[in-house]
């Protein structure tokens, strides 16, 4: 049998649509059983045609008309509204949220078993991490689990066709700078440089380890003063471009069915059920039953009802915890313990030095956590620095301070990189860092006591080389109950309450 | 038979009946759905997906209608989308399955039998040290197997030419410590990744050649730097390389002593600084 496909017609006829009218007359075939084949074209069905496809157009235009936002067009059905009702809502559609959804379609057990929507408020993507990341992927983390995440992301991206490919499109160009990340240590770093080279050599990433010498040898315009220890990605590192990954997954989520809608996630509806533990003491616990969401151009809020919330909004996963009750109780009970996610701003600066390093090029990450990068064949650089808790810049907006790159972050690469003396700052940029200050690491699993919430947030800048990893946890948490491919565990909400932190040396 | 016919009998076709189609086909029998699945597997090969496809070619006009018309269908049926999902899935297994690890082989006969065999097997060739014939495979495919002999012999030289080896196929290559030439001309699958993984030669290889690789861009080629006693590398004909001259000349400052073939030095120069624009600038 012929099974009719998500066609858009199907799909507005659905109840879920909230705009309702009827099919014109004109358009019911009228007779079923007249095969185009057979038919010949005479001159009455040419007229007929034509008529109808102006009945088509005029209507077309009318629908248009009477739609709130005009983005909207009959023949793709994802309108800016969310549907009235989806089994998993995400809520940000930034790199992770979109890995999620693809995911879920990817592993759920029947074809539209899951009926998913992706709720974002920017389509512009102006302040969301993802787009305005520097875009790095390594494996040299010292924590097992980020070392087998990155590992699993290299493998995804190498065959990125494989998993995100659409039939008759373009196949997808990430393009990946296989270049490395060099890590640099100190005499004082050189013995954590060694243990994480051991913890990733066991999981099975290609680093090797170069003494200062042979560093020099490697790549002479490097000043190795107070450089003891290099550690040096040869295989799956390097940086590609976000905007192409974010892309492919959301193009991909959506042939499978997932719906999207740009409107802003501001609040959620939920049921409450007390419970008293064997000492006494009453826990709330808590359901999410709808996702309210309000519209850009309108002052009308709407409610989706679901089973399932997935909270990716990156930087601003904290705040939408927030909206969930999280972390309202009392301080040090399990539900006064808050998400501890907020944006911290981080600058990027683009570069231009004509006798900078060349095709040799990693991403350097030096002793002092400056960092910088080949853009391109130029001569064109990117590097940055991350500031001191005490420095930290405010997080009101994406204002770029350049006093910080005259400050701090130009001689620290200049006494690196001696060529780097003569550099010109050509523009920069900055971002947010989905900042988890507990830890500076992931957070993947539901919340003990708001069970139907799931994080996939607070990456601290390690997000986007993760987003296919994590998706893929959160799917399997979802989908089978339980993780799969990786054990994360560790990463779980609990860890805030039960102290345990998931500690990882390698923070940029 | 349908898809056809609704454009072949008359040249005004109504727009309209792109939507009104599809209602007559859920409508139709069983045999029509049976004869729409016949023409999709007859119409199978006209499909590419994306990374199979050659990043310069243009497609004539004919089958430009042919990928419409399997989009279109595509959209629409359950069937056909599933019958070209499977298509495309049997191309990715069966290059998976070409570029299978001959792990056994090597356990077995050692590295250098092993890759050896791998590249016969794609109708390559190999030279064992001390030889100076190429071994490979006769006019017929046909492999003599008097190179089970030479287990201790290093591999010197692989030859895998248009071959569909991809990154996964290169595990079958990586051990040769000595290997000193390698010729990976026209081979449509090989990409950046592949190429980062050739550093494990820096010690020993000193003939390259990439020439007629559609895949590969000047991302990749910065990997070369690690191959220190590189001697000769081709690198003519990579229609993916941008700014060519100056891709060129980075080269060989990265590989002094290394003679390059290909890229030429005025090609492209002219539009390196349009090409690097900063990450910052393509947002807003
Ligand atoms: C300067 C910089 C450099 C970086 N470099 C790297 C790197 O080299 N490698 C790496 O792996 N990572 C890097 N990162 C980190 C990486 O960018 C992030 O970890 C990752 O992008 C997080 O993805 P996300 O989808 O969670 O967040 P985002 O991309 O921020 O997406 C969250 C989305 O949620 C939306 N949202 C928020 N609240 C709501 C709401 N209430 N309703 C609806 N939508 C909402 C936002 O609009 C946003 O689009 C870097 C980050 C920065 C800032």
């Amino acid at each position: 049998m012929l099974v009719i496909r998500s066609c858009s017609w199907v799909k507005l006829w659905g109840n879920s649509h909230p705009v309702r009218w009827s099919l014109p007359q004109v358009w019911a075939p009228r007779s079923p059983h007249r095969g185009l084949r057979t038919s010949p074209c005479t001159s009455k069905h040419y007229s007929f045609f034509k008529e109808l496809d102006r009945e088509f157009v005029k209507f077309q235009k009318k629908l248009k008309e009477s739609l709130p936002s005009n983005d909207w067009s009959l023949l793709s059905p994802t309108a800016s509204l969310p549907p009235e009702r989806a089994d998993v809502v995400i809520v940000g559609g930034g790199v992770i949220g979109w890995s999620v959804a693809y995911w879920l379609k990817k592993l759920e057990n029947r074809r539209d078993g899951l009926r998913v929507v992706v709720i974002e408020k920017d389509p512009t993507y102006a302040h969301a991490s993802t787009v305005l990341s520097a875009g790095g992927i390594r494996q040299q983390f010292s924590r097992p689990e980020n070392i087998q995440m990155s590992l699993f992301s290299a493998q995804f991206l190498r065959n990125i066709n494989e998993h995100l490919g659409l039939v008759n499109e373009e196949a997808i160009d990430l393009q990946f700078n296989p270049s490395g990340y060099l890590f640099l240590a100190s005499e004082d770093g050189a013995s954590v440089l060694e243990e994480n080279y051991k913890a990733q050599r066991e999981q099975g990433a290609q680093v090797a380890l170069l003494a200062a010498e042979q560093l020099k040898k490697k790549f002479p315009w490097i000043c190795t003063d107070g450089v003891a220890l290099a550690s040096y990605g040869l295989e799956n590192e390097g940086w590609f471009d976000p905007w192409t990954l974010l892309n492919a997954f959301k193009r991909k989520a959506q042939s499978l069915g997932v719906y999207q809608s740009h409107s802003q996630v501001i609040g959620f509806k939920q049921s409450l059920r007390e419970m008293t533990t064997e000492d006494g003491e009453s826990v709330n616990f808590r359901r999410i039953r709808h996702v309210v969401v309000q519209v850009p151009s309108s002052p009308e809020t709407h409610s989706v009802e679901c089973a399932l919330v997935i909270n990716t909004a990156g930087a601003w996963s904290g705040r939408v915890a927030e909206m969930a009750n999280i972390g309202t109780g009392d301080p040090g009970s399990l539900e006064g313990t808050k998400l501890p996610i907020e944006p911290r701003k981080r600058y990027v600066y683009t570069f231009h030095c004509p006798d900078g390093p060349g095709l040799d090029c990693p991403l350097l990450i030096d002793s002092s956590g400056a960092y910088f990068r080949r853009e391109g064949l130029g001569g064109n650089y990117i590097g940055g620095l991350s500031p001191t808790e005490e420095e930290e810049p405010d997080p009101g907006n994406l204002d770029v301070d350049y006093d910080f790159f005259q400050q701090k972050v130009w001689p620290l690469l200049a006494r690196r990189v001696p060529a780097f003396e003569s550099l010109k700052v050509r523009s920069a940029w900055a971002g947010y860092y989905d900042y988890n200050t507990y830890d500076h690491n992931g957070v993947i699993g539901n919340h003990p006591l708001v069970h139907n919430m799931f994080f996939a947030s607070g990456f601290s800048g390690h997000g986007l080389q993760h987003a296919p990893a994590v998706g893929r946890a959160i799917a399997e948490l979802i989908v089978h109950n339980e993780f799969k491919t990786l054990d994360l565990r560790a990463f779980s909400f609990k860890r805030f309450y039960t102290e345990e932190p998931v500690l990882e040396r390698n923070i940029v | 038979m349908m898809p056809e016919d609704t454009g072949s009998h008359s040249d005004y076709i109504p727009p309209v009946s792109r939507v009104i189609v599809p209602f007559m086909w859920m409508r139709s029998s069983r045999a029509a759905s049976l004869a729409v699945c016949v023409q999709t597997i007859g119409a199978l090969p006209a499909v590419t997906w994306g990374a199979s496809r050659p990043s310069s070619s243009s497609s004539s006009p004919v089958s430009a209608v042919r990928h419409r018309l399997m989009d279109f269908l595509d959209k629409y049926f359950y069937d056909i989308e599933a019958a070209i999902s499977w298509s495309v899935r049997l191309k990715q297994w069966n290059l998976r399955r070409k570029n299978a690890h001959y792990a056994y082989t090597e356990r077995r006969y050692g590295p250098y039998v092993a890759a050896a065999y791998f590249a016969l097997s794609k109708r390559g060739g190999v030279r064992f040290q001390g030889h100076t014939d190429w071994l490979r495979t006769d006019s017929k495919g046909q492999i003599s197997w008097d190179f089970l002999q030479l287990k201790e012999v290093p591999v010197e030289c692989v030859d895998l030419s248009e071959s569909s080896l991809t990154f996964r196929g290169l595990d079958n290559i990586v051990s040769l410590k000595e290997l000193r030439e390698l010729y990976l001309r026209r081979c449509p699958h090989l990409d950046d990744w592949a190429l980062s993984r050739l550093y494990v030669f820096q010690d020993s290889l000193e003939v390259l050649s990439l020439a007629g690789c559609p895949r590969i861009t000047e991302r990749g080629l910065a990997a070369l730097h690690h191959l220190k006693n590189l001697r000769h590398l081709d690198v003519s004909d990579l229609p993916s390389v941008q700014s060519k001259g100056l891709v060129r000349i980075l080269l060989e400052e990265a590989l002094p002593g290394c003679h390059i073939v290909g890229l030429d030095y005025y090609e492209g120069l002219e539009d390196d600084d349009s090409r690097v624009v900063p990450t910052a600038d393509l947002r807003h």
